[in-house]
């Protein structure tokens, strides 16, 4: 076991949280903004790779694939809002558990007959394909290391939109009282719209940019989303912050356990025995870490009251 | 002096900046009504929700029955003999007034795990329920589902299902509040006797009702205990006709 | 007694349940009888989670990981007595079971530790928490499942005989019809009762006010657990009996699809209505046979179906047909 092995798998660990940030912002801000608790966000990854997959096909062009990601599921994120989820912000949990795990069957379902059960292959453009040299002698994929920076910079992005910009003032608004912000003249369900809109873009090209390194398939959403509602309950719900340190713990321990515990188990253990009971318990890693925040923390490291 | 029921000693509660709780001590003596009353937001809900358990106070003691309950929660301190009515009505909404009265009963019985017999047939819980019910004046409407209740006869249901519990002490909020002046006048003449029974922490903003009944009045103002005295004492009180019924004589 | 209009309602369609496949069988339709226990082993899968999520209003996304344990039980008991590989030998020789009571004993006794265990961590939360803690412990299972290769991984596991009922001979279709429908029969004559009982007041009670049932001295917590755990031990009896049905058990059992399932049943029937998960498996089962024949993208149909009932219709089928629910008692 090498220092380098380690790095390499510290970068990959980064890489999944990144991705899964991108996943857990959106359904933290909507769950913050407007009390909603949306399961079919894994359906906007969805549609997003499958956007970028097509336009890919069509035109050759990488970076015309991510434009139509975010626009895709930022556009299904929008109808999505107006015909369905609006209807649900004064209803209870149960009731938008329901509705949008109704959307999730539409939406896969309708992938499934629009595109066939096949996987599509989005492949990663020339120029970012290939390993690049990092200090310290590490060969790092350089498409996994853009992924790692366009998460940091979308990071970036929106704590200063929602330290800055008019539009954050109102969504924090919007967090800490919903008549307050309808009260001082904000329209309110046109920032509804906007904020469900910018989560699913975000979903969206997290599921683009995940589509070039596995296949784009009906379903490919739903262990992320899972894994987005780890990170969102570790984290706190509605914050942005807690949505970011979980994201970076989960994607980290998810990938460490999933490389180490077997090697781990192998000091006390035969090679076999050693490689499947590592697996198994690296599977469970990150819901063990959960709990066991939760015992500490019922409300997430970052979270207010639960 | 009589036995203290109930003694808050030093409580302090913070919300952000806020001061709603700041060095308050009284205490319950058994037979007697005492008052608490004060300006809307003066933090006498809060003060009730740190000696029901809903609240952890950030320094001083709850002291129930001579037990220091400070660390105990709701459960625990409901269990040692506290009944209480919330200002906001808490009842089972989906639940006939029977049904609410009867969950009363059967906490006041503490056996809850049967998982067989049918409890609206338990004759024991039923006669209690049936009981606080007609003591106050809800006999009448025993089947009626407590979501089309009047707001006043939601409030008398709270008090019914306080009684259930053959509490040692009532902690009541503001228990009048919307029950309209024949409403009012027959609470009071039933709280009235009920003092007998077991001391009642009134929380209330009818000035006739606590005149009329009160042993004793403590006056909060900004979280503050700034007197406590007797009926008359209170009215001849500068400081308090300063702070609070200055007020309501020029509103 | 008068009958209301639910309970005729709930008559017809428990009387159906049976009439149906004992027509099959004199018709000689297997298939068909095969659907009905299919209905009825759902059915009862729905029954338990309808003490949690309709009496207790817990929304528990996680009722597969019991429906699968359930599975899981039958399938290593019985995967290990048909291979004769004792499935331990300390402290005493143990080969597996063929045996049904035996099965369903163990399949009900480790979904309820199962329920103890994520219940006694769940409801340390509540509201959206708790709904994606559930999710994700149920998650984890299903992760489980797949890298445990001891018992098929992501495969699964058959066996090749159904397992055996004393007495009966379960490999005739209408027979195994029969026990599914006499412990669906007993699972909701105990749901009834239950509700009616001191422990079912309380329950629903916390559902409703929380602040009531602390202030008149009970825990919600320790109701809630209990009703989390009696859910997940009657969903995993009930995955015992699927596993037993298509002699089979995979991963699949575990998925949080399967979760949403289960709630679908007690949806599409009606929330908190004692038959709701009868009415609401019954026309699943229904509907995927019959959209099913139709287009291999039914449940898009579903999923409208679905959105549309709780838009538009939220007291579900039995809500549809027998009006509005009257405070019970
Ligand atoms: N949970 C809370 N968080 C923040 N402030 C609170 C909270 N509860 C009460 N307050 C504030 O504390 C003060 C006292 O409130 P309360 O005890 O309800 O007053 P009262 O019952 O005397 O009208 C008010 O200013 C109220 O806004
Ligand atoms: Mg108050």
């Amino acid at each position: 076991m090498t220092y380098i092995l380690v790095l390499e798998q510290i970068l990959n660990g980064l890489q999944l949280g990144m991705m899964l940030f991108l996943m857990a912002a959106g359904l933290t801000l909507v769950f913050g903004v407007m009390g909603l608790i949306n399961l079919a966000h894994g359906s906007l990854y969805m549609v997003g790779a499958f956007a970028a997959a097509a336009v890919a096909g069509w035109t050759g062009s990488f970076l015309l694939a991510l434009i139509a990601s975010l626009a895709a599921a930022a556009a299904a994120g929008a109808l999505m809002e107006l015909v369905v989820i609006r209807r649900l912000y004064r209803r209870d949990h149960l009731d938008q558990v329901l509705a949008t795990f109704a959307l999730i069957l539409i939406f896969s379902e309708g992938t499934r007959w629009l595109f066939g059960s096949f996987p599509l292959f989005l492949d990663v453009p020339s120029y970012l394909s290939g390993p690049v040299s990092l200090p310290g002698g590490i060969q790092y994929p350089l498409y996994r290391l853009t992924i790692i920076l366009i998460g940091l910079a979308i990071a970036a992005g929106l704590f200063l939109l929602i330290a800055r910009t008019r539009i954050g003032i109102q969504i924090r608004a919007g967090e800490a009282d919903r008549e307050m912000i309808a009260a001082l003249g904000v329209d309110i369900s046109k920032l509804y719209t906007l904020v469900f809109a910018l989560g699913a873009a975000l979903a969206g090209l997290a599921g683009a940019l995940v589509g070039a390194i596995q296949s784009v398939q009906v379903g490919m959403g739903e262990p992320v989303l899972i894994l987005a509602f780890v990170v969102i309950v570790i984290g706190g719900i509605g914050s942005i912050k807690g949505a970011l340190a979980g994201a970076l713990l989960v994607g980290m321990t998810d990938t460490l356990g999933g490389v180490f515990l077997p090697q781990l188990f192998a000091v006390f253990m035969d090679p076999a025995s050693a490689a499947s009971a590592g697996a198994s318990l690296a599977s469970m890693l990150i819901y063990i870490l959960m709990a066991a925040i939760l015992l500490v923390r019922p409300s997430g490291l970052y979270g207010g009251s639960a | 002096m009589a036995d203290v029921v109930l003694k808050t000693d030093r409580l302090n509660k913070c919300f952000g900046a806020l001061k709603a709780s700041s060095d308050v001590s009284l205490d319950l003596r058994s037979g007697e009504i005492h008052a608490l009353i004060g300006p809307n937001g003066a933090g006498k809900s809060t003060l009730i929700k740190q000696i029901a358990g809903n609240l952890v106070p950030d320094s001083g003691t709850v002291e129930l029955l001579g037990q220091d309950v400070t660390a105990l929660d709701t459960v625990a301190r409901a269990r040692m003999g506290l009944g209480r009515t919330f200002q906001i009505s808490a009842l089972a909404m989906e639940y006939t007034v029977l049904q609410n009265a009867v969950l009363g009963a059967l906490g006041g019985r503490g056996r809850v795990f049967h998982f067989f017999r049918n409890v609206m047939k338990d004759p024991e819980l039923l006669e209690q329920a049936r009981d606080a019910l007609e003591r106050v004046g809800l006999t009448q409407d025993a089947n009626r589902r407590t979501a089309d209740l009047s707001h006043g006869q939601r409030r008398q249901l709270e008090v019914a299902v306080a009684l259930t519990l053959k509490p040692k002490l009532f902690l009541m909020d503001e228990p009048m509040a919307g029950l309209g002046t024949a409403g009012s006048k027959a609470l009071t003449g039933f709280l009235d006797g009920l003092r007998q029974e077991a001391p009642i922490l009134l929380v209330e903003h009818d000035m006739d009702a606590v005149f009329a009944l009160a042993d004793r009045i403590s006056v909060l103002v900004y979280g503050q205990i700034i007197a406590t005295g007797t009926a008359d004492e209170i009215r001849a009180n500068a400081e308090v006709r300063r702070a609070y019924l200055g007020e309501e004589d020029a509103a | 007694m008068m009958l209301t209009r639910e309970s005729l309602l709930n008559w017809a369609m428990i009387a159906a349940l049976l009439v149906v496949p004992l027509a099959a069988w004199s018709l000689d339709e297997p298939f068909i009888i095969t659907l009905a226990t299919k209905a009825a082993i759902l059915a009862l899968a729905g029954v338990g989670l309808n003490i949690a999520l309709g009496l207790g209003g817990l929304i528990s996304l996680g009722h597969a990981a019991f429906f699968g344990i359930g599975g899981y039980a039958m399938g290593i008991l019985a995967a290990h007595a048909q291979n004769y590989e004792p499935l331990f030998e300390w402290p005493f020789l143990f080969e597996g079971s063929n045996q049904m009571p035996l099965i369903w004993l163990v399949a009900v006794v480790f979904s309820a530790l199962a329920a103890l265990v994520i219940g006694a961590l769940s409801l340390r939360t509540s509201g959206v928490y708790f709904i994606m803690i559930t999710l994700a412990f149920g998650q984890m299972l299903y992760y489980f499942a797949i890298s445990w290769s001891a018992y098929g991984g992501e495969d699964g596991l058959s066996i090749w005989v159904r397992n055996e009922f004393p007495g009966l001979n379960t490999l005739d279709p209408i027979q195994f019809f029969a026990i599914a429908y006499v412990i669906l029969c007993l699972a909701l004559v105990f749901a009834a009762r239950l509700a009616r009982s001191p422990f079912g007041l309380a329950l629903a009670a916390a559902r409703q006010n929380e602040d009531r049932v602390q202030a008149v001295g009970l825990t919600p917590f320790v109701l809630r657990l209990t009703a989390f755990v009696i859910s997940g031990a009657i969903t995993g009896l009930a995955g015992a009996l699927f596993a037993d049905l298509n002699r089979f058990v995979s991963p699949t059992m575990l998925s949080w699809h399967t979760s949403g399932e289960i709630m679908i049943f007690v949806i599409l029937g009606g929330v908190g209505r004692l038959y709701g998960p009868v009415a609401g498996a019954a026309l699943y089962i229904l509907l995927e046979h019959l959209l099913g024949g139709i287009s291999d993208y039914w449940q898009i149909f579903l999923g409208v179906l679905l959105l549309l009932i709780v838009l538009f219709a939220r007291g579900g089928l039995i809500g549809a047909l027998a009006g509005r629910e009257k405070a019970h008692g």
